[in-house]
């Protein structure tokens, strides 16, 4: 790798984490607008134009409110929860392909932060990780409706991982490679151009998997209604019952940087990722009918790659907020009984019925 | 060079930190890192699988089950138990001369030098570790997965509820 290149790549790992962080922001804002929608309030509207700087001023407020250490609690171990946290949420976003690759000239950028023949492993073992700052926070706080929570976040995310691993599995079998980036190049059909190029998608080749990893995706990213580990009306705050301050501050935005880390990854492994409709025609104007040179239409159509994508993850972020607004909360004897009993025994039958139609070479 | 002296010192000095550490929820998160540096160098070896599986299944999954149990079980000085004198001074023997044979037999081992020419640089990716598991090793792998096998049932039977008993 020449220096330039290096260069490049050190610029691409700072948008996705600045992206990242953005996005995060504005979730938090997202999903008071959305909730104001779906009961019919008005919802935050003073901060600026739209309420659109509330994410501001709740990051002053938060900043400014005063720091509270719980009496007989590890002072180390309380502040290294919430730092845990956030960094196993931010770590996860390296691997993610946002983009093909562009060209400028003789180098060529991909946007990826890194690209690793095992990226789905990778993804695996960060989300597996961040159930940690959770159980240290809770067991840090001294207080029995956080450890509780602790012990409630770790118990569910456990045993909504087997169920999550074995639904890859079966995408695993289907792409033949770990590496998001060539899941994502599989996920598109040169010859069939026009809006067919979306049945290359996964999603249509997984439908069980992608429904089974969806309902993973809500219990490893503890949201409603999964959200036992903060059940207000069970356990206080759950975990963040003796949090203040910024540190609460940093749970609270872990959740959605990893909303948006697992939207992301929801729409490479079943959504095509960059891939759109109607690339190649799109191309095909860009490079003939448009007049521009190869490399500039190339990056315009990867541009836009970019853009659906995000696209597909914003999607993902909403269908999120939606869900939380419309379901209740379950019981947690409901929870692991979903966990254990109906979902593992699916993915398994998934596998199997993947593996089926491989052999007999209906799906590739 | 560097970052496999620096791994190594980080993971001695977690190591240490596992067997001195007074909380045993400290041990746990020393253990924790020793695995972390584990996994870099396994990287460093150019095994990218065994480092993300290391992860995932050490850390990720039987280091939380260690932490559940002890943040369950309160442990702290008072609840400690007291072992006599004697088992001390017959613990730190037998440690000692595990320490000594193991130090005694590995003092003249060298180590199998690699051609450089004819290493293959590939042979730690998923791929290949995986013509490898499934054609070479086909056996020990399915024997391996059999034991695993009856450890899970052995769990479930051990786990199930009796007729009769209420466990809440």
């Amino acid at each position: 790798m020449t220096f330039e290149t290096l260069g490049w790549q050190g610029l691409v790992i700072l948008v996705v984490f600045g992206l990242s962080l953005l996005i995060a922001t504005y979730c938090t804002y997202a999903e008071r607008v959305i909730a104001a929608f779906m009961q019919d309030r008005v919802g935050p509207d003073r901060a600026g134009p739209y309420g659109l700087a509330q994410p501001l001023a709740d990051a002053v407020k938060m900043f400014t409110k005063e720091e509270f250490f719980p009496g007989g609690a590890s002072k180390t171990l309380f502040t290294l929860g919430p730092c845990l946290a956030m960094t196993t949420a931010l770590m996860s976003s390296a691997v993610i392909p946002f983009g093909n690759a562009m060209k400028f000239g003789d180098t060529s950028v991909h946007l990826q932060g890194i690209e690793v023949n095992v990226g789905m492993l990778y993804i695996f073992g960060v989300v597996s990780l961040g159930v940690y700052g959770v159980m240290i926070g809770g067991w840090a706080s001294n207080n029995k409706f956080s450890l509780l929570g602790a012990i409630r976040a770790a118990s569910q995310n456990i045993s909504y991982e087997l169920a999550m691993g074995l639904a890859l599995i079966a995408v695993l079998m289907i792409s033949g490679t770990l590496s998001l980036r060539e899941i994502t190049l599989q996920q598109t059909n040169p010859g069939a151009w026009h809006f067919g190029d979306i049945f290359a998608w996964n999603v249509f080749k997984q439908p069980i998997g992608f429904i089974i990893f969806l309902v993973c995706a809500f219990a490893e990213t503890n949201r409603t209604p999964f959200d036992l580990p903060e059940c207000e009306t069970e356990l206080v705050g759950g975990y963040h019952t003796e949090y203040s301050s910024m540190k609460l501050g940093l749970y609270l935005f872990s959740e959605y940087i990893n909303i948006l880390v697992v939207t992301a990854v929801m729409s490479v492994l079943y959504f095509g990722g960059f891939n759109y409709p109607f690339q190649y025609e799109f191309l095909d104007f860009l490079s003939n009918k448009a007049g521009l040179s190869a490399d500039w239409a190339h990056n315009i159509f990867v541009l836009m790659g970019v853009v659906a994508m995000f696209m597909k993850i914003f999607m993902g972020i909403f269908f999120f907020m939606w869900v939380r607004w419309t379901l209740p909360r379950f019981r947690y004897d409901q929870l692991m009984r979903l966990g254990w009993t109906i979902l593992i025994p699916l993915a398994i039958f998934n596998i199997l019925l993947t593996g089926g139609l491989i052999t007999t070479g209906i799906i590739k | 060079m560097s970052l496999f002296l620096f791994l190594t010192f980080v993971a001695l000095l977690s190591a240490l930190g596992v067997v001195l550490a007074k909380n045993p929820v400290h041990s746990v998160l020393f253990l924790i890192l020793t695995f972390f540096t584990l996994s870099g160098h396994y990287l460093l070896l150019n095994a990218q699988f065994l480092a993300a599986v290391n992860i995932i299944v050490y850390a990720g999954a039987i280091m939380v089950l260690f932490l559940f149990v002890i943040m369950f079980l309160n442990l702290n000085e008072a609840t400690e138990p007291k072992k006599p004198l004697l088992a001390k001074v017959a613990a730190t023997i037998a440690g000692g001369s595990l320490l000594l044979i193991m130090v005694a037999a590995m003092r003249n081992v060298a180590p199998a030098g690699y051609d450089a020419a004819t290493f293959n640089s590939q042979v730690g990716m998923v791929d290949k570790l995986g013509l490898v598991l499934f054609q070479q090793y086909q056996l020990p792998f399915e024997l391996a997965s059999i034991l695993l096998l009856a450890a899970m049932v052995g769990s479930v039977m051990l786990g199930k509820r009796e007729t009769g008993e209420r466990n809440f």
